[in-house]
């Protein structure tokens, strides 16, 4: 029975090739084989959204994703969100609106609303619950994360 | 928790799927999607000698237009149904119902074949294709055939699909696309499983109910069409108020299945509350 199978992965620009079991999930791949520990292993089983990640342009759960299937797949952890535009604006307005305490939800939760505002999404705090909906925030009460995604839908990158 | 370990075929097209899910005794599943079959097997509640990924399968992918009816691959996935230009001209009620079923991140990977082979009676999209007078084409390496989709569901995880058989499509005849529905369904959550739900359809004839389809979702081992209801509805008008209040009250007498959350009278109960908001919701 062959268990391994050697992948090739872009992760945050970078190539890596490794030789992983193959029932090794997405996320534990990125943890402990090439160190990424930004990513978080909440629920592991798809409930949580702790370890949503964005893989070819849409995010994903990498615990419901074998790391062998995201062979020759592009990947974007929380380590490679760009320092500029949409996603550092993002960052900013979480930590001006305190949309994070323990910080736990936060990777999940910066990758879903990075795909909300980059396919187009309003400001529209109904539309934006809606989209995080499958994130789990045990500390906020999700008030400031909406508030905090809303105002970049708003304002968009400031010059 | 992770999952026990398997052996990983990844198959380049389709006789070769069928190929390995024929060879052995052993227990081979396929995986689609994966965003059910990924957490049971992490439960270990499913656990497999030999997992056969189907994600590399590119004639499973698509969306096309046959004689009268629109052919959907099995492996499509969700996000892509809500893309495709073909289901949103000819079928709104799926465009419709496709934010309902869990979240974004999910229907990135989600496919309509695997929640067809899933059956999960709490999921939506059986009772929809039931709506829609859908077949599923079943393939194994020595034939393929059609079963409609209101004789595939049989029960919890139970379908007509053998062990060595694919869905490999899901077929919906466009005249089926109804020209009035209503969807509705309780939820403690946006995106989570259905405590309940209910889906009505409607050819309307001059702003009557016409060939209604009731069914409900969520409240027994399958999806529950209810005959009754429909035919309490069909020839009256869509606000004759007496025809619907039969058709609500034709819930009672059907057998309720449990769940960990409501018993079987909360289950009648918000089986009612659904349909009757599916109905009133009826929309064009």
């Amino acid at each position: 029975m062959v268990n391994t199978k050697t992948i090739t992965v872009t992760v945050n620009g970078e190539e890596y090739t490794n030789t992983v079991n193959v029932r090794k999930n997405l996320i534990d791949y990125l943890r402990e084989d090439l160190g990424l520990t930004g990513s978080h292993v909440g629920c592991e089983h798809g409930v949580c959204g702790a370890c949503t990640l964005d893989m070819n342009g849409q995010t994903v759960r990498s615990c419901l994703m074998l790391a062998v299937q995201a062979d020759g797949m592009e990947i974007t952890t929380i380590e490679g969100l760009p320092s500029d535009g949409i996603a550092e604006e993002l960052k900013k307005s979480f930590a001006k609106k305190n949309a994070l305490q323990c910080g736990y939800c936060t990777p999940g939760m910066l990758s879903s609303a990075l795909e909300y505002l980059n396919n187009g999404g309003k400001a529209n705090k109904e539309d934006i619950r809606r989209h995080i909906s499958g994130n789990y925030c045990r500390c906020t009460g999700y008030q400031a994360i909406v508030e905090a995604i809303y105002d970049v839908a708003e304002n968009g990158v400031s010059k | 928790m992770k999952s026990s370990a398997f052996q990983y075929e990844l198959p380049e097209d389709l006789s070769a799927a069928l190929k390995l899910l024929d060879s052995n005794d052993m227990d081979i599943l396929p995986l689609a999607g994966g965003q059910s079959l990924m957490p049971m097997m992490n439960f270990r509640l499913a656990q497999p000698d030999i997992l056969v990924d189907l994600n590399k399968i590119d004639s499973l992918k698509n969306i096309t237009i046959e004689a009268d009816s629109v052919k959907i691959g099995s492996m499509v996935r969700y996000c892509e149904l809500e893309q495709s230009e073909i289901i949103q001209k000819h079928f709104p009620l799926i465009i419709h119902v496709i934010p309902y079923i869990a979240h974004s991140a999910i229907r990135n990977r989600g496919t309509l074949g695997g929640s067809v082979s899933l059956a999960d009676p709490a999921a939506e999209m059986p009772s929809i294709l039931i709506a829609l007078n859908a077949s599923i084409e079943l393939s194994s390496s020595k034939n393929t055939r059609l079963v409609n989709a209101e004789d595939f569901f049989k029960g919890i995880f139970e379908t007509d699909k053998k062990s060595n058989e694919l869905v490999t499509s899901i077929n919906i005849p466009i005249s089926s696309s109804p020209k009035k529905f209503g969807f509705y369904e309780v939820t403690r959550r946006h995106g989570d499983y259905a405590m309940a739900g209910a889906v009505v359809t409607s050819d309307e004839g001059q702003d009557s109910f016409n060939e209604t389809r009731v069914i409900l979702f969520a409240v027994s081992t399958k999806p529950m069409r209810l005959i009754k209801s429909e035919a309490a509805l069909n020839g009256n008008n869509l606000n004759n108020q007496d025809a619907i209040s039969t058709a609500i009250d034709a819930v009672n007498g059907n057998t309720f299945e449990s769940d960990l959350h409501n018993d079987e009278a909360t289950k009648e109960t918000l089986a009612k509350v659904s349909l009757k908001r599916a109905i009133g919701g009826l929309n064009g």
